[in-house]
């Protein structure tokens, strides 16, 4: 009797450790080589955070000037999103502004407060990355954008036409 | 060859690379372009989309083109939970539609004729089939939507669809039927998908869903999508990456 519940506990044992090991692998499988896995902002918040798995994201900056739109809409530092809740658990991000720009995404928690959900990370996490835009300089044979209909390019349209026919 | 007319208030490029092309094929393609505005713009009172949207034609006088329009409108509201709707204050309006299935429809009158390397673009959304006249991949840049001078990123295709909803140039011109306003957190989401009609009516559906558009995209096989938030910061799809190689 006594060695059966001793080869019971051995086994119970044995399969924890191998749920654990399993549990830790699927965290260590989330951190891709891609730059960072994106969530979803502003939802609830939670007083506590784990920030065990704070990882760098790879992101580049643009070179000055060249994404004009982006000088002076932030005010350069670190800070903090809230906690949002993604479908698969908690996640949350800092940002960091340099030169008035997002030059970094950084992401500081991982869902961990539910069991169900570091499994469910292994394979439901989407696969979406972040980077910040940034101008590029080729030559294409295309531009997709969204349709030139305003009447501010109707008014510059008609102009080169006009200039066009002259 | 490469021809460049203005229909539908709105550039529209077709280039053929194929020797066998000639002005009559690049005709083909120009007047069934002006066909389809004839049929469905909503800026035309003569349209027939503007008589049946003011009760002066009964749905049995609708042309063949405009039932199948609509009846692919229904079908993609249901595909994408009713976030795509051509319905807006009891008017009719399938433009978020017809330039996709329009693009698809003359790339298949090329095909039809025997093309295998052309362009077809109409305001920004465009279908490429084979290669470019220097024999790669076509290149196709997507627009800054901060600033229409530049692009922020380049994509290499042959044989797809790529459509870009946003709010760059018309203001918030996509509504989020459900929400009744506007779709705003997000600028831009561009889609690349196995033709034009299907890759510019899931980026018109996606947009309106916000930040969640560009998880609708990641979960349908053969689509790939880039989105731009209105801090300029994008996320992007599992795939994509692939197309940003030459």
């Amino acid at each position: 009797m006594k060695k059966l519940i001793l080869s019971i506990f051995i086994m119970g044992s044995f399969g924890f450790y191998v749920l654990s090991q399993s549990q830790s692998n699927s965290l260590t499988n989330f951190v891709a080589p891609e730059p960072v896995v994106v969530s979803k902002k502003n939802v609830y918040t939670s007083p506590t955070l784990n920030k065990q798995t704070k990882m760098q994201s790879q992101m580049q900056t643009s070179a000055p000037g060249r994404v004009s739109m982006m000088n002076g809409i932030y005010n350069n530092g670190t800070y903090t999103g809230s906690v949002a809740d993604a479908y698969y658990g908690n996640v949350q991000v800092e940002v960091v502004i340099t030169n008035n720009r997002i030059s970094d995404v950084i992401f500081l928690d991982h869902p961990q407060d539910r069991s169900t959900s570091r499994r469910i990370n292994s394979y439901a996490m989407p696969l979406l990355t972040q980077e910040a835009i940034q101008a590029q300089s080729a030559n294409v044979n295309g531009v997709s954008g969204a349709s030139d209909t305003s009447a501010a390019f109707k008014q510059s349209l008609t102009k080169a036409l006009a200039q066009a026919r002259a | 060859m490469k021809e460049t007319r203005i229909i539908m208030g709105m550039p529209v490029v077709v280039e053929i690379i194929d020797d066998t092309v000639s002005q009559k094929a690049l005709d083909e393609v120009f007047d069934y372009f002006t066909l389809i505005d004839e049929r469905f713009s909503t800026y035309k009172t003569t349209s027939e989309i503007t008589l049946w949207n003011e009760g002066k034609i009964i749905d049995a006088q609708l042309s063949d083109d405009t039932k199948k329009v609509l009846e692919l409108s229904l079908e993609t509201k249901e595909q994408t939970d009713g976030f795509f709707d051509i319905f807006f204050n009891g008017k009719c309006d399938p433009s978020g539609l017809v330039k996709g299935f329009a693009i698809h429809n003359a790339a298949d009158i090329l095909r039809k004729n025997g093309f295998k390397n052309f362009y077809v673009e109409i305001g920004g959304d465009i279908e490429v089939e084979g290669r470019n006249d220097k024999n790669e991949k076509w290149s196709i840049g997507i627009r800054n939507p901060f600033n229409r001078e530049e692009i922020i990123k380049v994509v290499y295709l042959s044989g797809c669809g790529i459509a870009t909803s946003g709010t760059s140039i018309r203001g918030s011109h996509i509504y989020n039927p459900k929400m009744k306003k506007p779709a705003e957190e997000i600028v831009s989401l561009t889609v690349i998908g196995p033709n034009i009609y299907e890759a510019d009516r899931f980026a018109t559906a996606a947009f309106a869903m916000g930040e969640k558009g560009i998880e609708f995209i990641e979960g349908l096989p053969g689509f790939e999508g880039y989105m731009i938030s209105h801090e300029g910061l994008a996320t992007y799809t599992s795939g994509f990456k692939e197309y940003t190689y030459a």
